[in-house]
């Protein structure tokens, strides 16, 4: 049998802290050279995209503005068209929130999107229904929180609609004849549903792609039933072998009851790394990184995740608290997707004190040792080994990579690891496509079966 | 303000913008030679158009857009295939032929009855750091009851062209003019909910940001409430170039209250002077006599070296679209000499500078820029290189204090 072939992405630094901004080499995470350089190194490596995360509201923590982690960031859309005039090939990945836009608008967006990159968009759909984002919106916290995937699959639904209502063949453009258009009723939509009723034309052309390639990163049941129903491939959090292997078989299990096969979702899920000369280098290096990445200041703010309270009288070089976390609405840490990890706060509090006593860890050792350890770290040889052998084993199909320094930390794995995954015959080294469809070795959606999704026309 | 005597030598150099739609302003555009039809969804028709107006030096381009299709009626769609039909997000030409040119400014159009004034905030702020510091906006309102369908939230009557003095229609209009208002002034605000210098990256104490340096807005309208601060950081000019197109009162107010630029459309010197004193008297009324803005005649150009050719042109054009096009600005036929001399006739009535709509643009965009601008840098009329790196520096801005700035700094 030949061995899979590898995906690669990277994932533009974010705000939080993973990000190390202390770092002397620490550069703008707003300014457009960092995001050309990053996506130009993506590019160099014959990465399949480059993928950005979204927050519409800044984090709050205490009823104050979060200020511990790198904060501010660029609009998706425009940063991202922006990077296509400064690549060729790199897939240009959008999150984008399903709550807080409307199906036309974001339709449009991601099918110009599409066009002025030559093909190259996707879309990684989010939902959120929090009155704390909404705040920032017309439509406020309108959402209960049950709704946010019935909204989220409508929107998506409605926005293949859209995408679908032009075939490709409409704009003849003929001089002669003096017909630009095959067809007055070119785009034309209606889409009645539970969260959208709208109906008219809508005023983009069929864009190279299609539709954008769809991404999914919810974790919840819900979250993968709407991707194994929906989505072309998934954000996932499980870089690690036997907890990716479980992801990898329950997702791709769920494909066949929508009528669809393994290689039509890729499972990508993101991973950190710290390269050095040697596998020791590495670790103390790894080591050191961890330590930016949670100060003390940082360990009691994330501790108050689980805790629910003011912990800011504790010593992070000391225990864990003695009581227990607040049970009521969490109301310390607000514009986090996190907090919702921790469905029972009793059960982890108990645990994590236990693991604190039974290795003698301080706060700060505790949060990192339960959240910032690296998903991969060693030698340049080590790194590609283990990315191999979890893409062999069916941990993944691919990493989307999370550099922790703004914009050269993927360098180095562009430079070291890239090459020797290349020798082991499991990367590319040339794109054999121009769209980002190509690169995922997805087909596109046909004007046929788009037709039969229409709801009407 | 606008004196009488006739001196164009003293007058100050005149502002030149271009305004991008598709083929070109008149309808059967596409149909030309020199057109690219097929191309109207590529980028490098539209980076080769934005560095064409480059190389002439302009302030700015403006793309035109719409949340729907065109029409060749006035409030309604049409069943028309003989003429242009979609386009691509303007915001996103903009940023795509940004890093492709390096002075010329960048102002898309952002209809602000249906979007979101927080998204539109980030993409122009964020249009202002890929370009470092060439972006702005026109704000549009549209009251396309098709439109409003595509969204779903709202619906608007039908309306008539001769229906437009009813008082039915003057409150719909003058309610979306002030929905306008608001969307410009949470747009504004939120460019400044961050001060320049918030960002720190104190290592000693942790912080990335001094938070007292973030501020809500809390702005709280009719239409929309937003708290505030922006996820993106205070862009490269402060505050990115507004503008908007305006005919009547109403948005004469928008213009006067809110905008760096109004695009005007007088047929005749009486009538610029009658526009640009309402514009000013509005804009003395509102408190900004001190602060510049901009009043900018826009003209529909056919442009070619012998005028007749131009009208011939023209006519030719009318006769494939098989209607007269009209225009709600006054459509110039003629060389660049008349063009210059009508230009500078408007600009002694009190006009700062123009925004030319190229009837088709792959003829006319290059009659401009090296027609239209060689003869105004004669005349003295016309900066020869980019005197500024940014917009605002182009159209003789400064950079503004941030309003929640607590001192002035020095």
């Amino acid at each position: 049998m030949p061995r899979k072939q590898i995906h690669l992405a990277a994932h533009f630094p974010g705000v939080n802290n993973t990000t190390v901004w202390s770092d002397p080499k620490a550069g703008s995470h707003v300014e457009f050279s960092s995001f050309a350089h990053f996506a130009q190194t993506a590019e160099r490596a014959k990465f399949d995209f480059l993928f950005l995360a979204e927050g519409l509201r800044l984090r709050e923590q205490g009823g104050e503005i979060y200020d511990l982690d790198v904060v501010g960031r660029p609009d998706t859309f425009t940063i991202l068209t922006a990077l296509a005039a400064v690549t060729e090939r790199l897939g240009l990945t959008g999150t984008i929130n399903s709550t807080f836009n409307e199906p036309y608008e974001v339709a449009r967006q991601f099918a110009s999107l599409d066009h002025l990159s030559d093909g190259r968009a996707a879309w990684n759909v989010v939902t959120s229904w929090d009155a704390f984002t909404g705040e920032n919106f017309r439509r406020g916290g309108f959402l209960p929180q049950d709704e946010r995937y019935s909204r989220a699959k409508e929107f998506l639904t409605t926005a293949s609609e859209l995408f679908d209502s032009w075939h490709g063949d409409e704009i003849v453009a003929d001089r002669a004849s003096g017909t630009f258009l095959r067809d007055a009723q070119a785009g034309a939509f209606v889409h009645q549903g539970q969260h959208f009723d709208i109906s008219g034309q809508f005023n983009v052309p069929r864009s190279p792609q299609g539709r954008p390639v769809i991404f999914q990163a919810g974790d919840s049941d819900e979250g993968r039933e709407f991707a194994a129903s929906s989505a072309d491939a998934i954000f996932s959090r499980y870089s690690a072998l036997k907890e990716g292997q479980a992801f990898y078989t329950d997702v791709k299990g769920r494909l066949a009851r929508h009528g669809r096969t393994p290689d039509q979702l890729l499972i990508l899920p993101a991973a950190t790394f710290v390269l050095g000369e040697s596998d020791a280098e590495a670790a103390e290096l790894a080591r050191e990184v961890r330590r930016q990445q949670v100060s003390g200041a940082t360990a009691i703010k994330h501790l108050e995740f689980v805790w629910n309270r003011d912990l800011s009288g504790y010593d992070p070089d000391g225990p864990l608290p003695d009581i227990d976390p607040d049970l009521g609405e969490h109301t310390i840490a607000r514009g986090r997707a996190q907090v919702r990890m921790y469905r029972d706060p009793l059960a982890t509090a108990r645990e994590w004190r236990e693991r604190a006593a039974a290795n003698k860890w301080s706060i700060r050792d505790l949060v990192i040792e339960t959240g910032n350890r690296q998903s991969f770290v060693g030698s340049p040889a080590t790194v590609a080994e283990t990315i191999d052998d979890f893409v062999q084993a069916d941990a993944a199909d691919g990493f989307i990579l999370v550099p922790h320094i703004t914009p050269g930390g993927l360098d180095v794995f562009a430079d070291t690891v890239v090459p020797l995954l290349q020798e082991r015959g499991v990367y590319r080294t040339e794109y054999e496509g121009s769209t980002l469809r190509d690169h995922l070795g997805l087909t596109e959606p046909s004007a046929l079966e788009a037709g039969t999704r229409r709801v009407a026309s | 303000m606008s004196s009488s005597s006739l001196l164009p030598s003293s007058t100050p150099a005149l502002h030149l913008a271009v305004a991008l739609d598709g083929a070109g302003w008149h309808p059967a555009a596409w149909r030309e030679q020199v057109s690219r039809p097929r191309e109207l969804f590529t980028a490098r028709y539209w980076a080769d158009l934005v560095q064409e107006a480059e190389r002439g030096l302009l302030d700015f381009v403006t793309i035109e857009d719409g949340l729907g299709p065109q029409s060749s009626h006035f409030t309604e769609p049409d069943t028309r295939t003989d003429q242009v039909r979609g386009r691509l997000d303007a915001v996103l030409i903009a940023a795509r032929v940004a890093p492709l040119t390096r002075h010329i400014g960048l102002v898309p159009t952002v209809v602000a009855t249906h979007t979101e004034p927080f998204h539109i905030s980030k993409a122009i702020a964020t249009l202002d750091y890929v370009s470092s510091g060439r972006a702005g906006l026109r704000v549009q309102v549209s009251a396309r009851r098709n439109e409003a369908a595509h969204f779903g939230r709202r619906t608007f009557p039908a309306l008539r062209i001769e229906d437009l003095d009813s008082p039915e229609v003057k409150e719909l209009t003058g309610d979306l003019f002030d929905e306008a208002a608001d969307h410009i002034e949470v747009v504004r605000r939120l460019w400044d909910s961050w001060e320049d210098d918030a960002e720190i990256r104190d290592v000693a104490t942790g912080r990335f940001i001094d938070r007292d340096k973030l501020h809500y807005i809390d702005f709280e309208g009719r239409h929309f409430s937003v708290k505030g601060p922006s996820i993106t950081p205070r862009p490269p000019q402060g505050q990115p170039v507004v503008s908007a197109l305006a005919h009547q009162s109403v948005p004469f107010q928008l213009v006067a209250r809110s905008t760096d630029i109004g695009f005007v459309t007088p047929h005749d010197a009486d009538q610029a002077r009658a526009v640009v004193d309402e514009i000013r008297a509005a804009q003395a009324a509102a408190g900004r006599a001190d602060e510049p803005l901009h009043v900018f005649g826009d003209l529909v150009v056919f442009l070619d070296d012998d005028p007749a050719a131009a009208a011939a042109r023209r006519e030719r054009l009318d006769g494939l679209a098989g209607y007269t096009y009209t225009s709600d600005a006054r459509i110039f036929t003629g060389n660049p000499a008349q063009l210059a001399n009508l230009l500078q006739e408007l600009q002694l009535a009190g006009l700062t500078g123009f925004r030319l709509r190229p009837g088709v643009v792959g003829h006319d965009l290059p009659a401009i820029t090296q027609g239209l601008v060689p003869e105004l840098q004669r005349r003295g009329g016309f900066r020869s290189e980019y005197e500024a790196d940014t917009l605002r520096g182009l159209l003789g801005l400064t950079r503004p204090a941030n309003r929640y700035a607590a001192t002035a700094t020095v």
